[in-house]
């Protein structure tokens, strides 16, 4: 496998979703090329950092204000 | 084997439905359960489109009221929370438009770029990188940087992996081809992790002066 082809099923290797041989082969190129290896562990964790730390905080004095809108107005029948 | 599966799929009802059968029904505290459910998310969302805390505001609030509005179009072929998000993107990229004085916004905007199809930068990083940040300090980080991607990036990669949306439902949602979503996110995934390099490297010769958590 080259690096070309280890890029190309990157996402799928993160997915998990790649049938085992290839899994393999991807787990064999890893073990041969740090740089590759270095790109496959930085990119899954650049997805877990950014599901496991919220960015958008929502206060929940606006939260609770919005919520009240959204229910007062759909009682009125959101006309 | 596949056919018994397939059998119990289709019966297995989503709890949403059941909340949604109650709205219809008349009963306004099944909504607010699923407003409660889905708030974030959608907020969320309509911040990475409109990049914008006031619009996003806007934009939770009329989503989740043109839903309520709309709740007897919603067929239940998808599930509510996937078609819920489809109206926010929607109201988001309107609320873009009414910003940009009517010109037509697009998902498809600012893709014309190469950057991070091929990675170059190979350090390794530290070990927990962001133990190296305070929290506000890392949540600035992740900000600036995925605002620093093209949109039709920015929000692929916010359907896929943040919000946990399968591929075929971001392409639902946003209008796209699974190839598509799945080219946009191999990117956008690849244009993070460049960008995040910076921070997050191992620091044998320092890449940020100390104390500067953040690029300008």
């Amino acid at each position: 496998m080259t690096c070309t082809e280890f890029l190309a099923l990157l996402d799928e290797s993160i997915d998990d979703s790649i049938a085992a041989p290839i899994r393999a082969d991807i787990e064999q190129h890893m073990h041969k090329c740090g740089h590759c290896e270095v790109v496959f562990n930085t990119t899954l964790k650049t997805i877990e950092i950014y599901r496991s730390h919220e960015i958008y905080d929502l206060p929940e004095d606006v939260r609770e204000r919005l919520h009240a809108a959204i229910l007062a107005k759909c009682k009125k029948g959101c006309k | 084997m596949s056919t018994i599966q397939s059998i119990a799929g289709e019966n297995e009802q989503h709890p949403d439905v059941a909340l949604v059968d109650r709205v219809r029904a008349g009963d306004v505290s099944a909504y607010d359960t699923l407003v409660r459910k889905y708030e974030r998310q959608i907020f969320r969302i309509a911040q990475h489109i409109t990049q914008n805390r006031e619009d996003a505001e806007d934009v939770m609030q009329d989503a989740f009221l043109k839903a309520y509005e709309k709740l007897d179009q919603f067929q239940g072929n998808s599930k509510f929370y996937t078609w819920l998000v489809r109206i926010a993107v929607n109201e988001s990229l309107m609320r873009l438009r009414k910003r940009r004085s009517g010109r037509m916004v697009s998902i498809d905007e600012d893709l014309e770029t190469e950057e991070g199809s091929v990675p170059r930068d190979l350090a390794d990083w530290a070990p927990d990188p962001e133990q190296n940040y305070n929290q506000a300090e890392l949540a600035e980080i992740l900000r600036k940087t995925i605002q620093g991607l093209p949109q039709g990036f920015r929000v692929v990669f916010a359907l896929r992996d943040v919000e946990g949306l399968s591929t075929e439902e971001t392409a639902e949602t946003l209008g796209l081809s699974v190839p598509a979503v799945k080219s946009r996110l191999l990117r956008a995934r690849l244009q993070l992790r460049e960008r995040l390099s910076r921070y997050f490297r191992k620091k044998t010769a320092p890449a940020v002066p100390a104390g500067n958590g953040v690029e300008q």
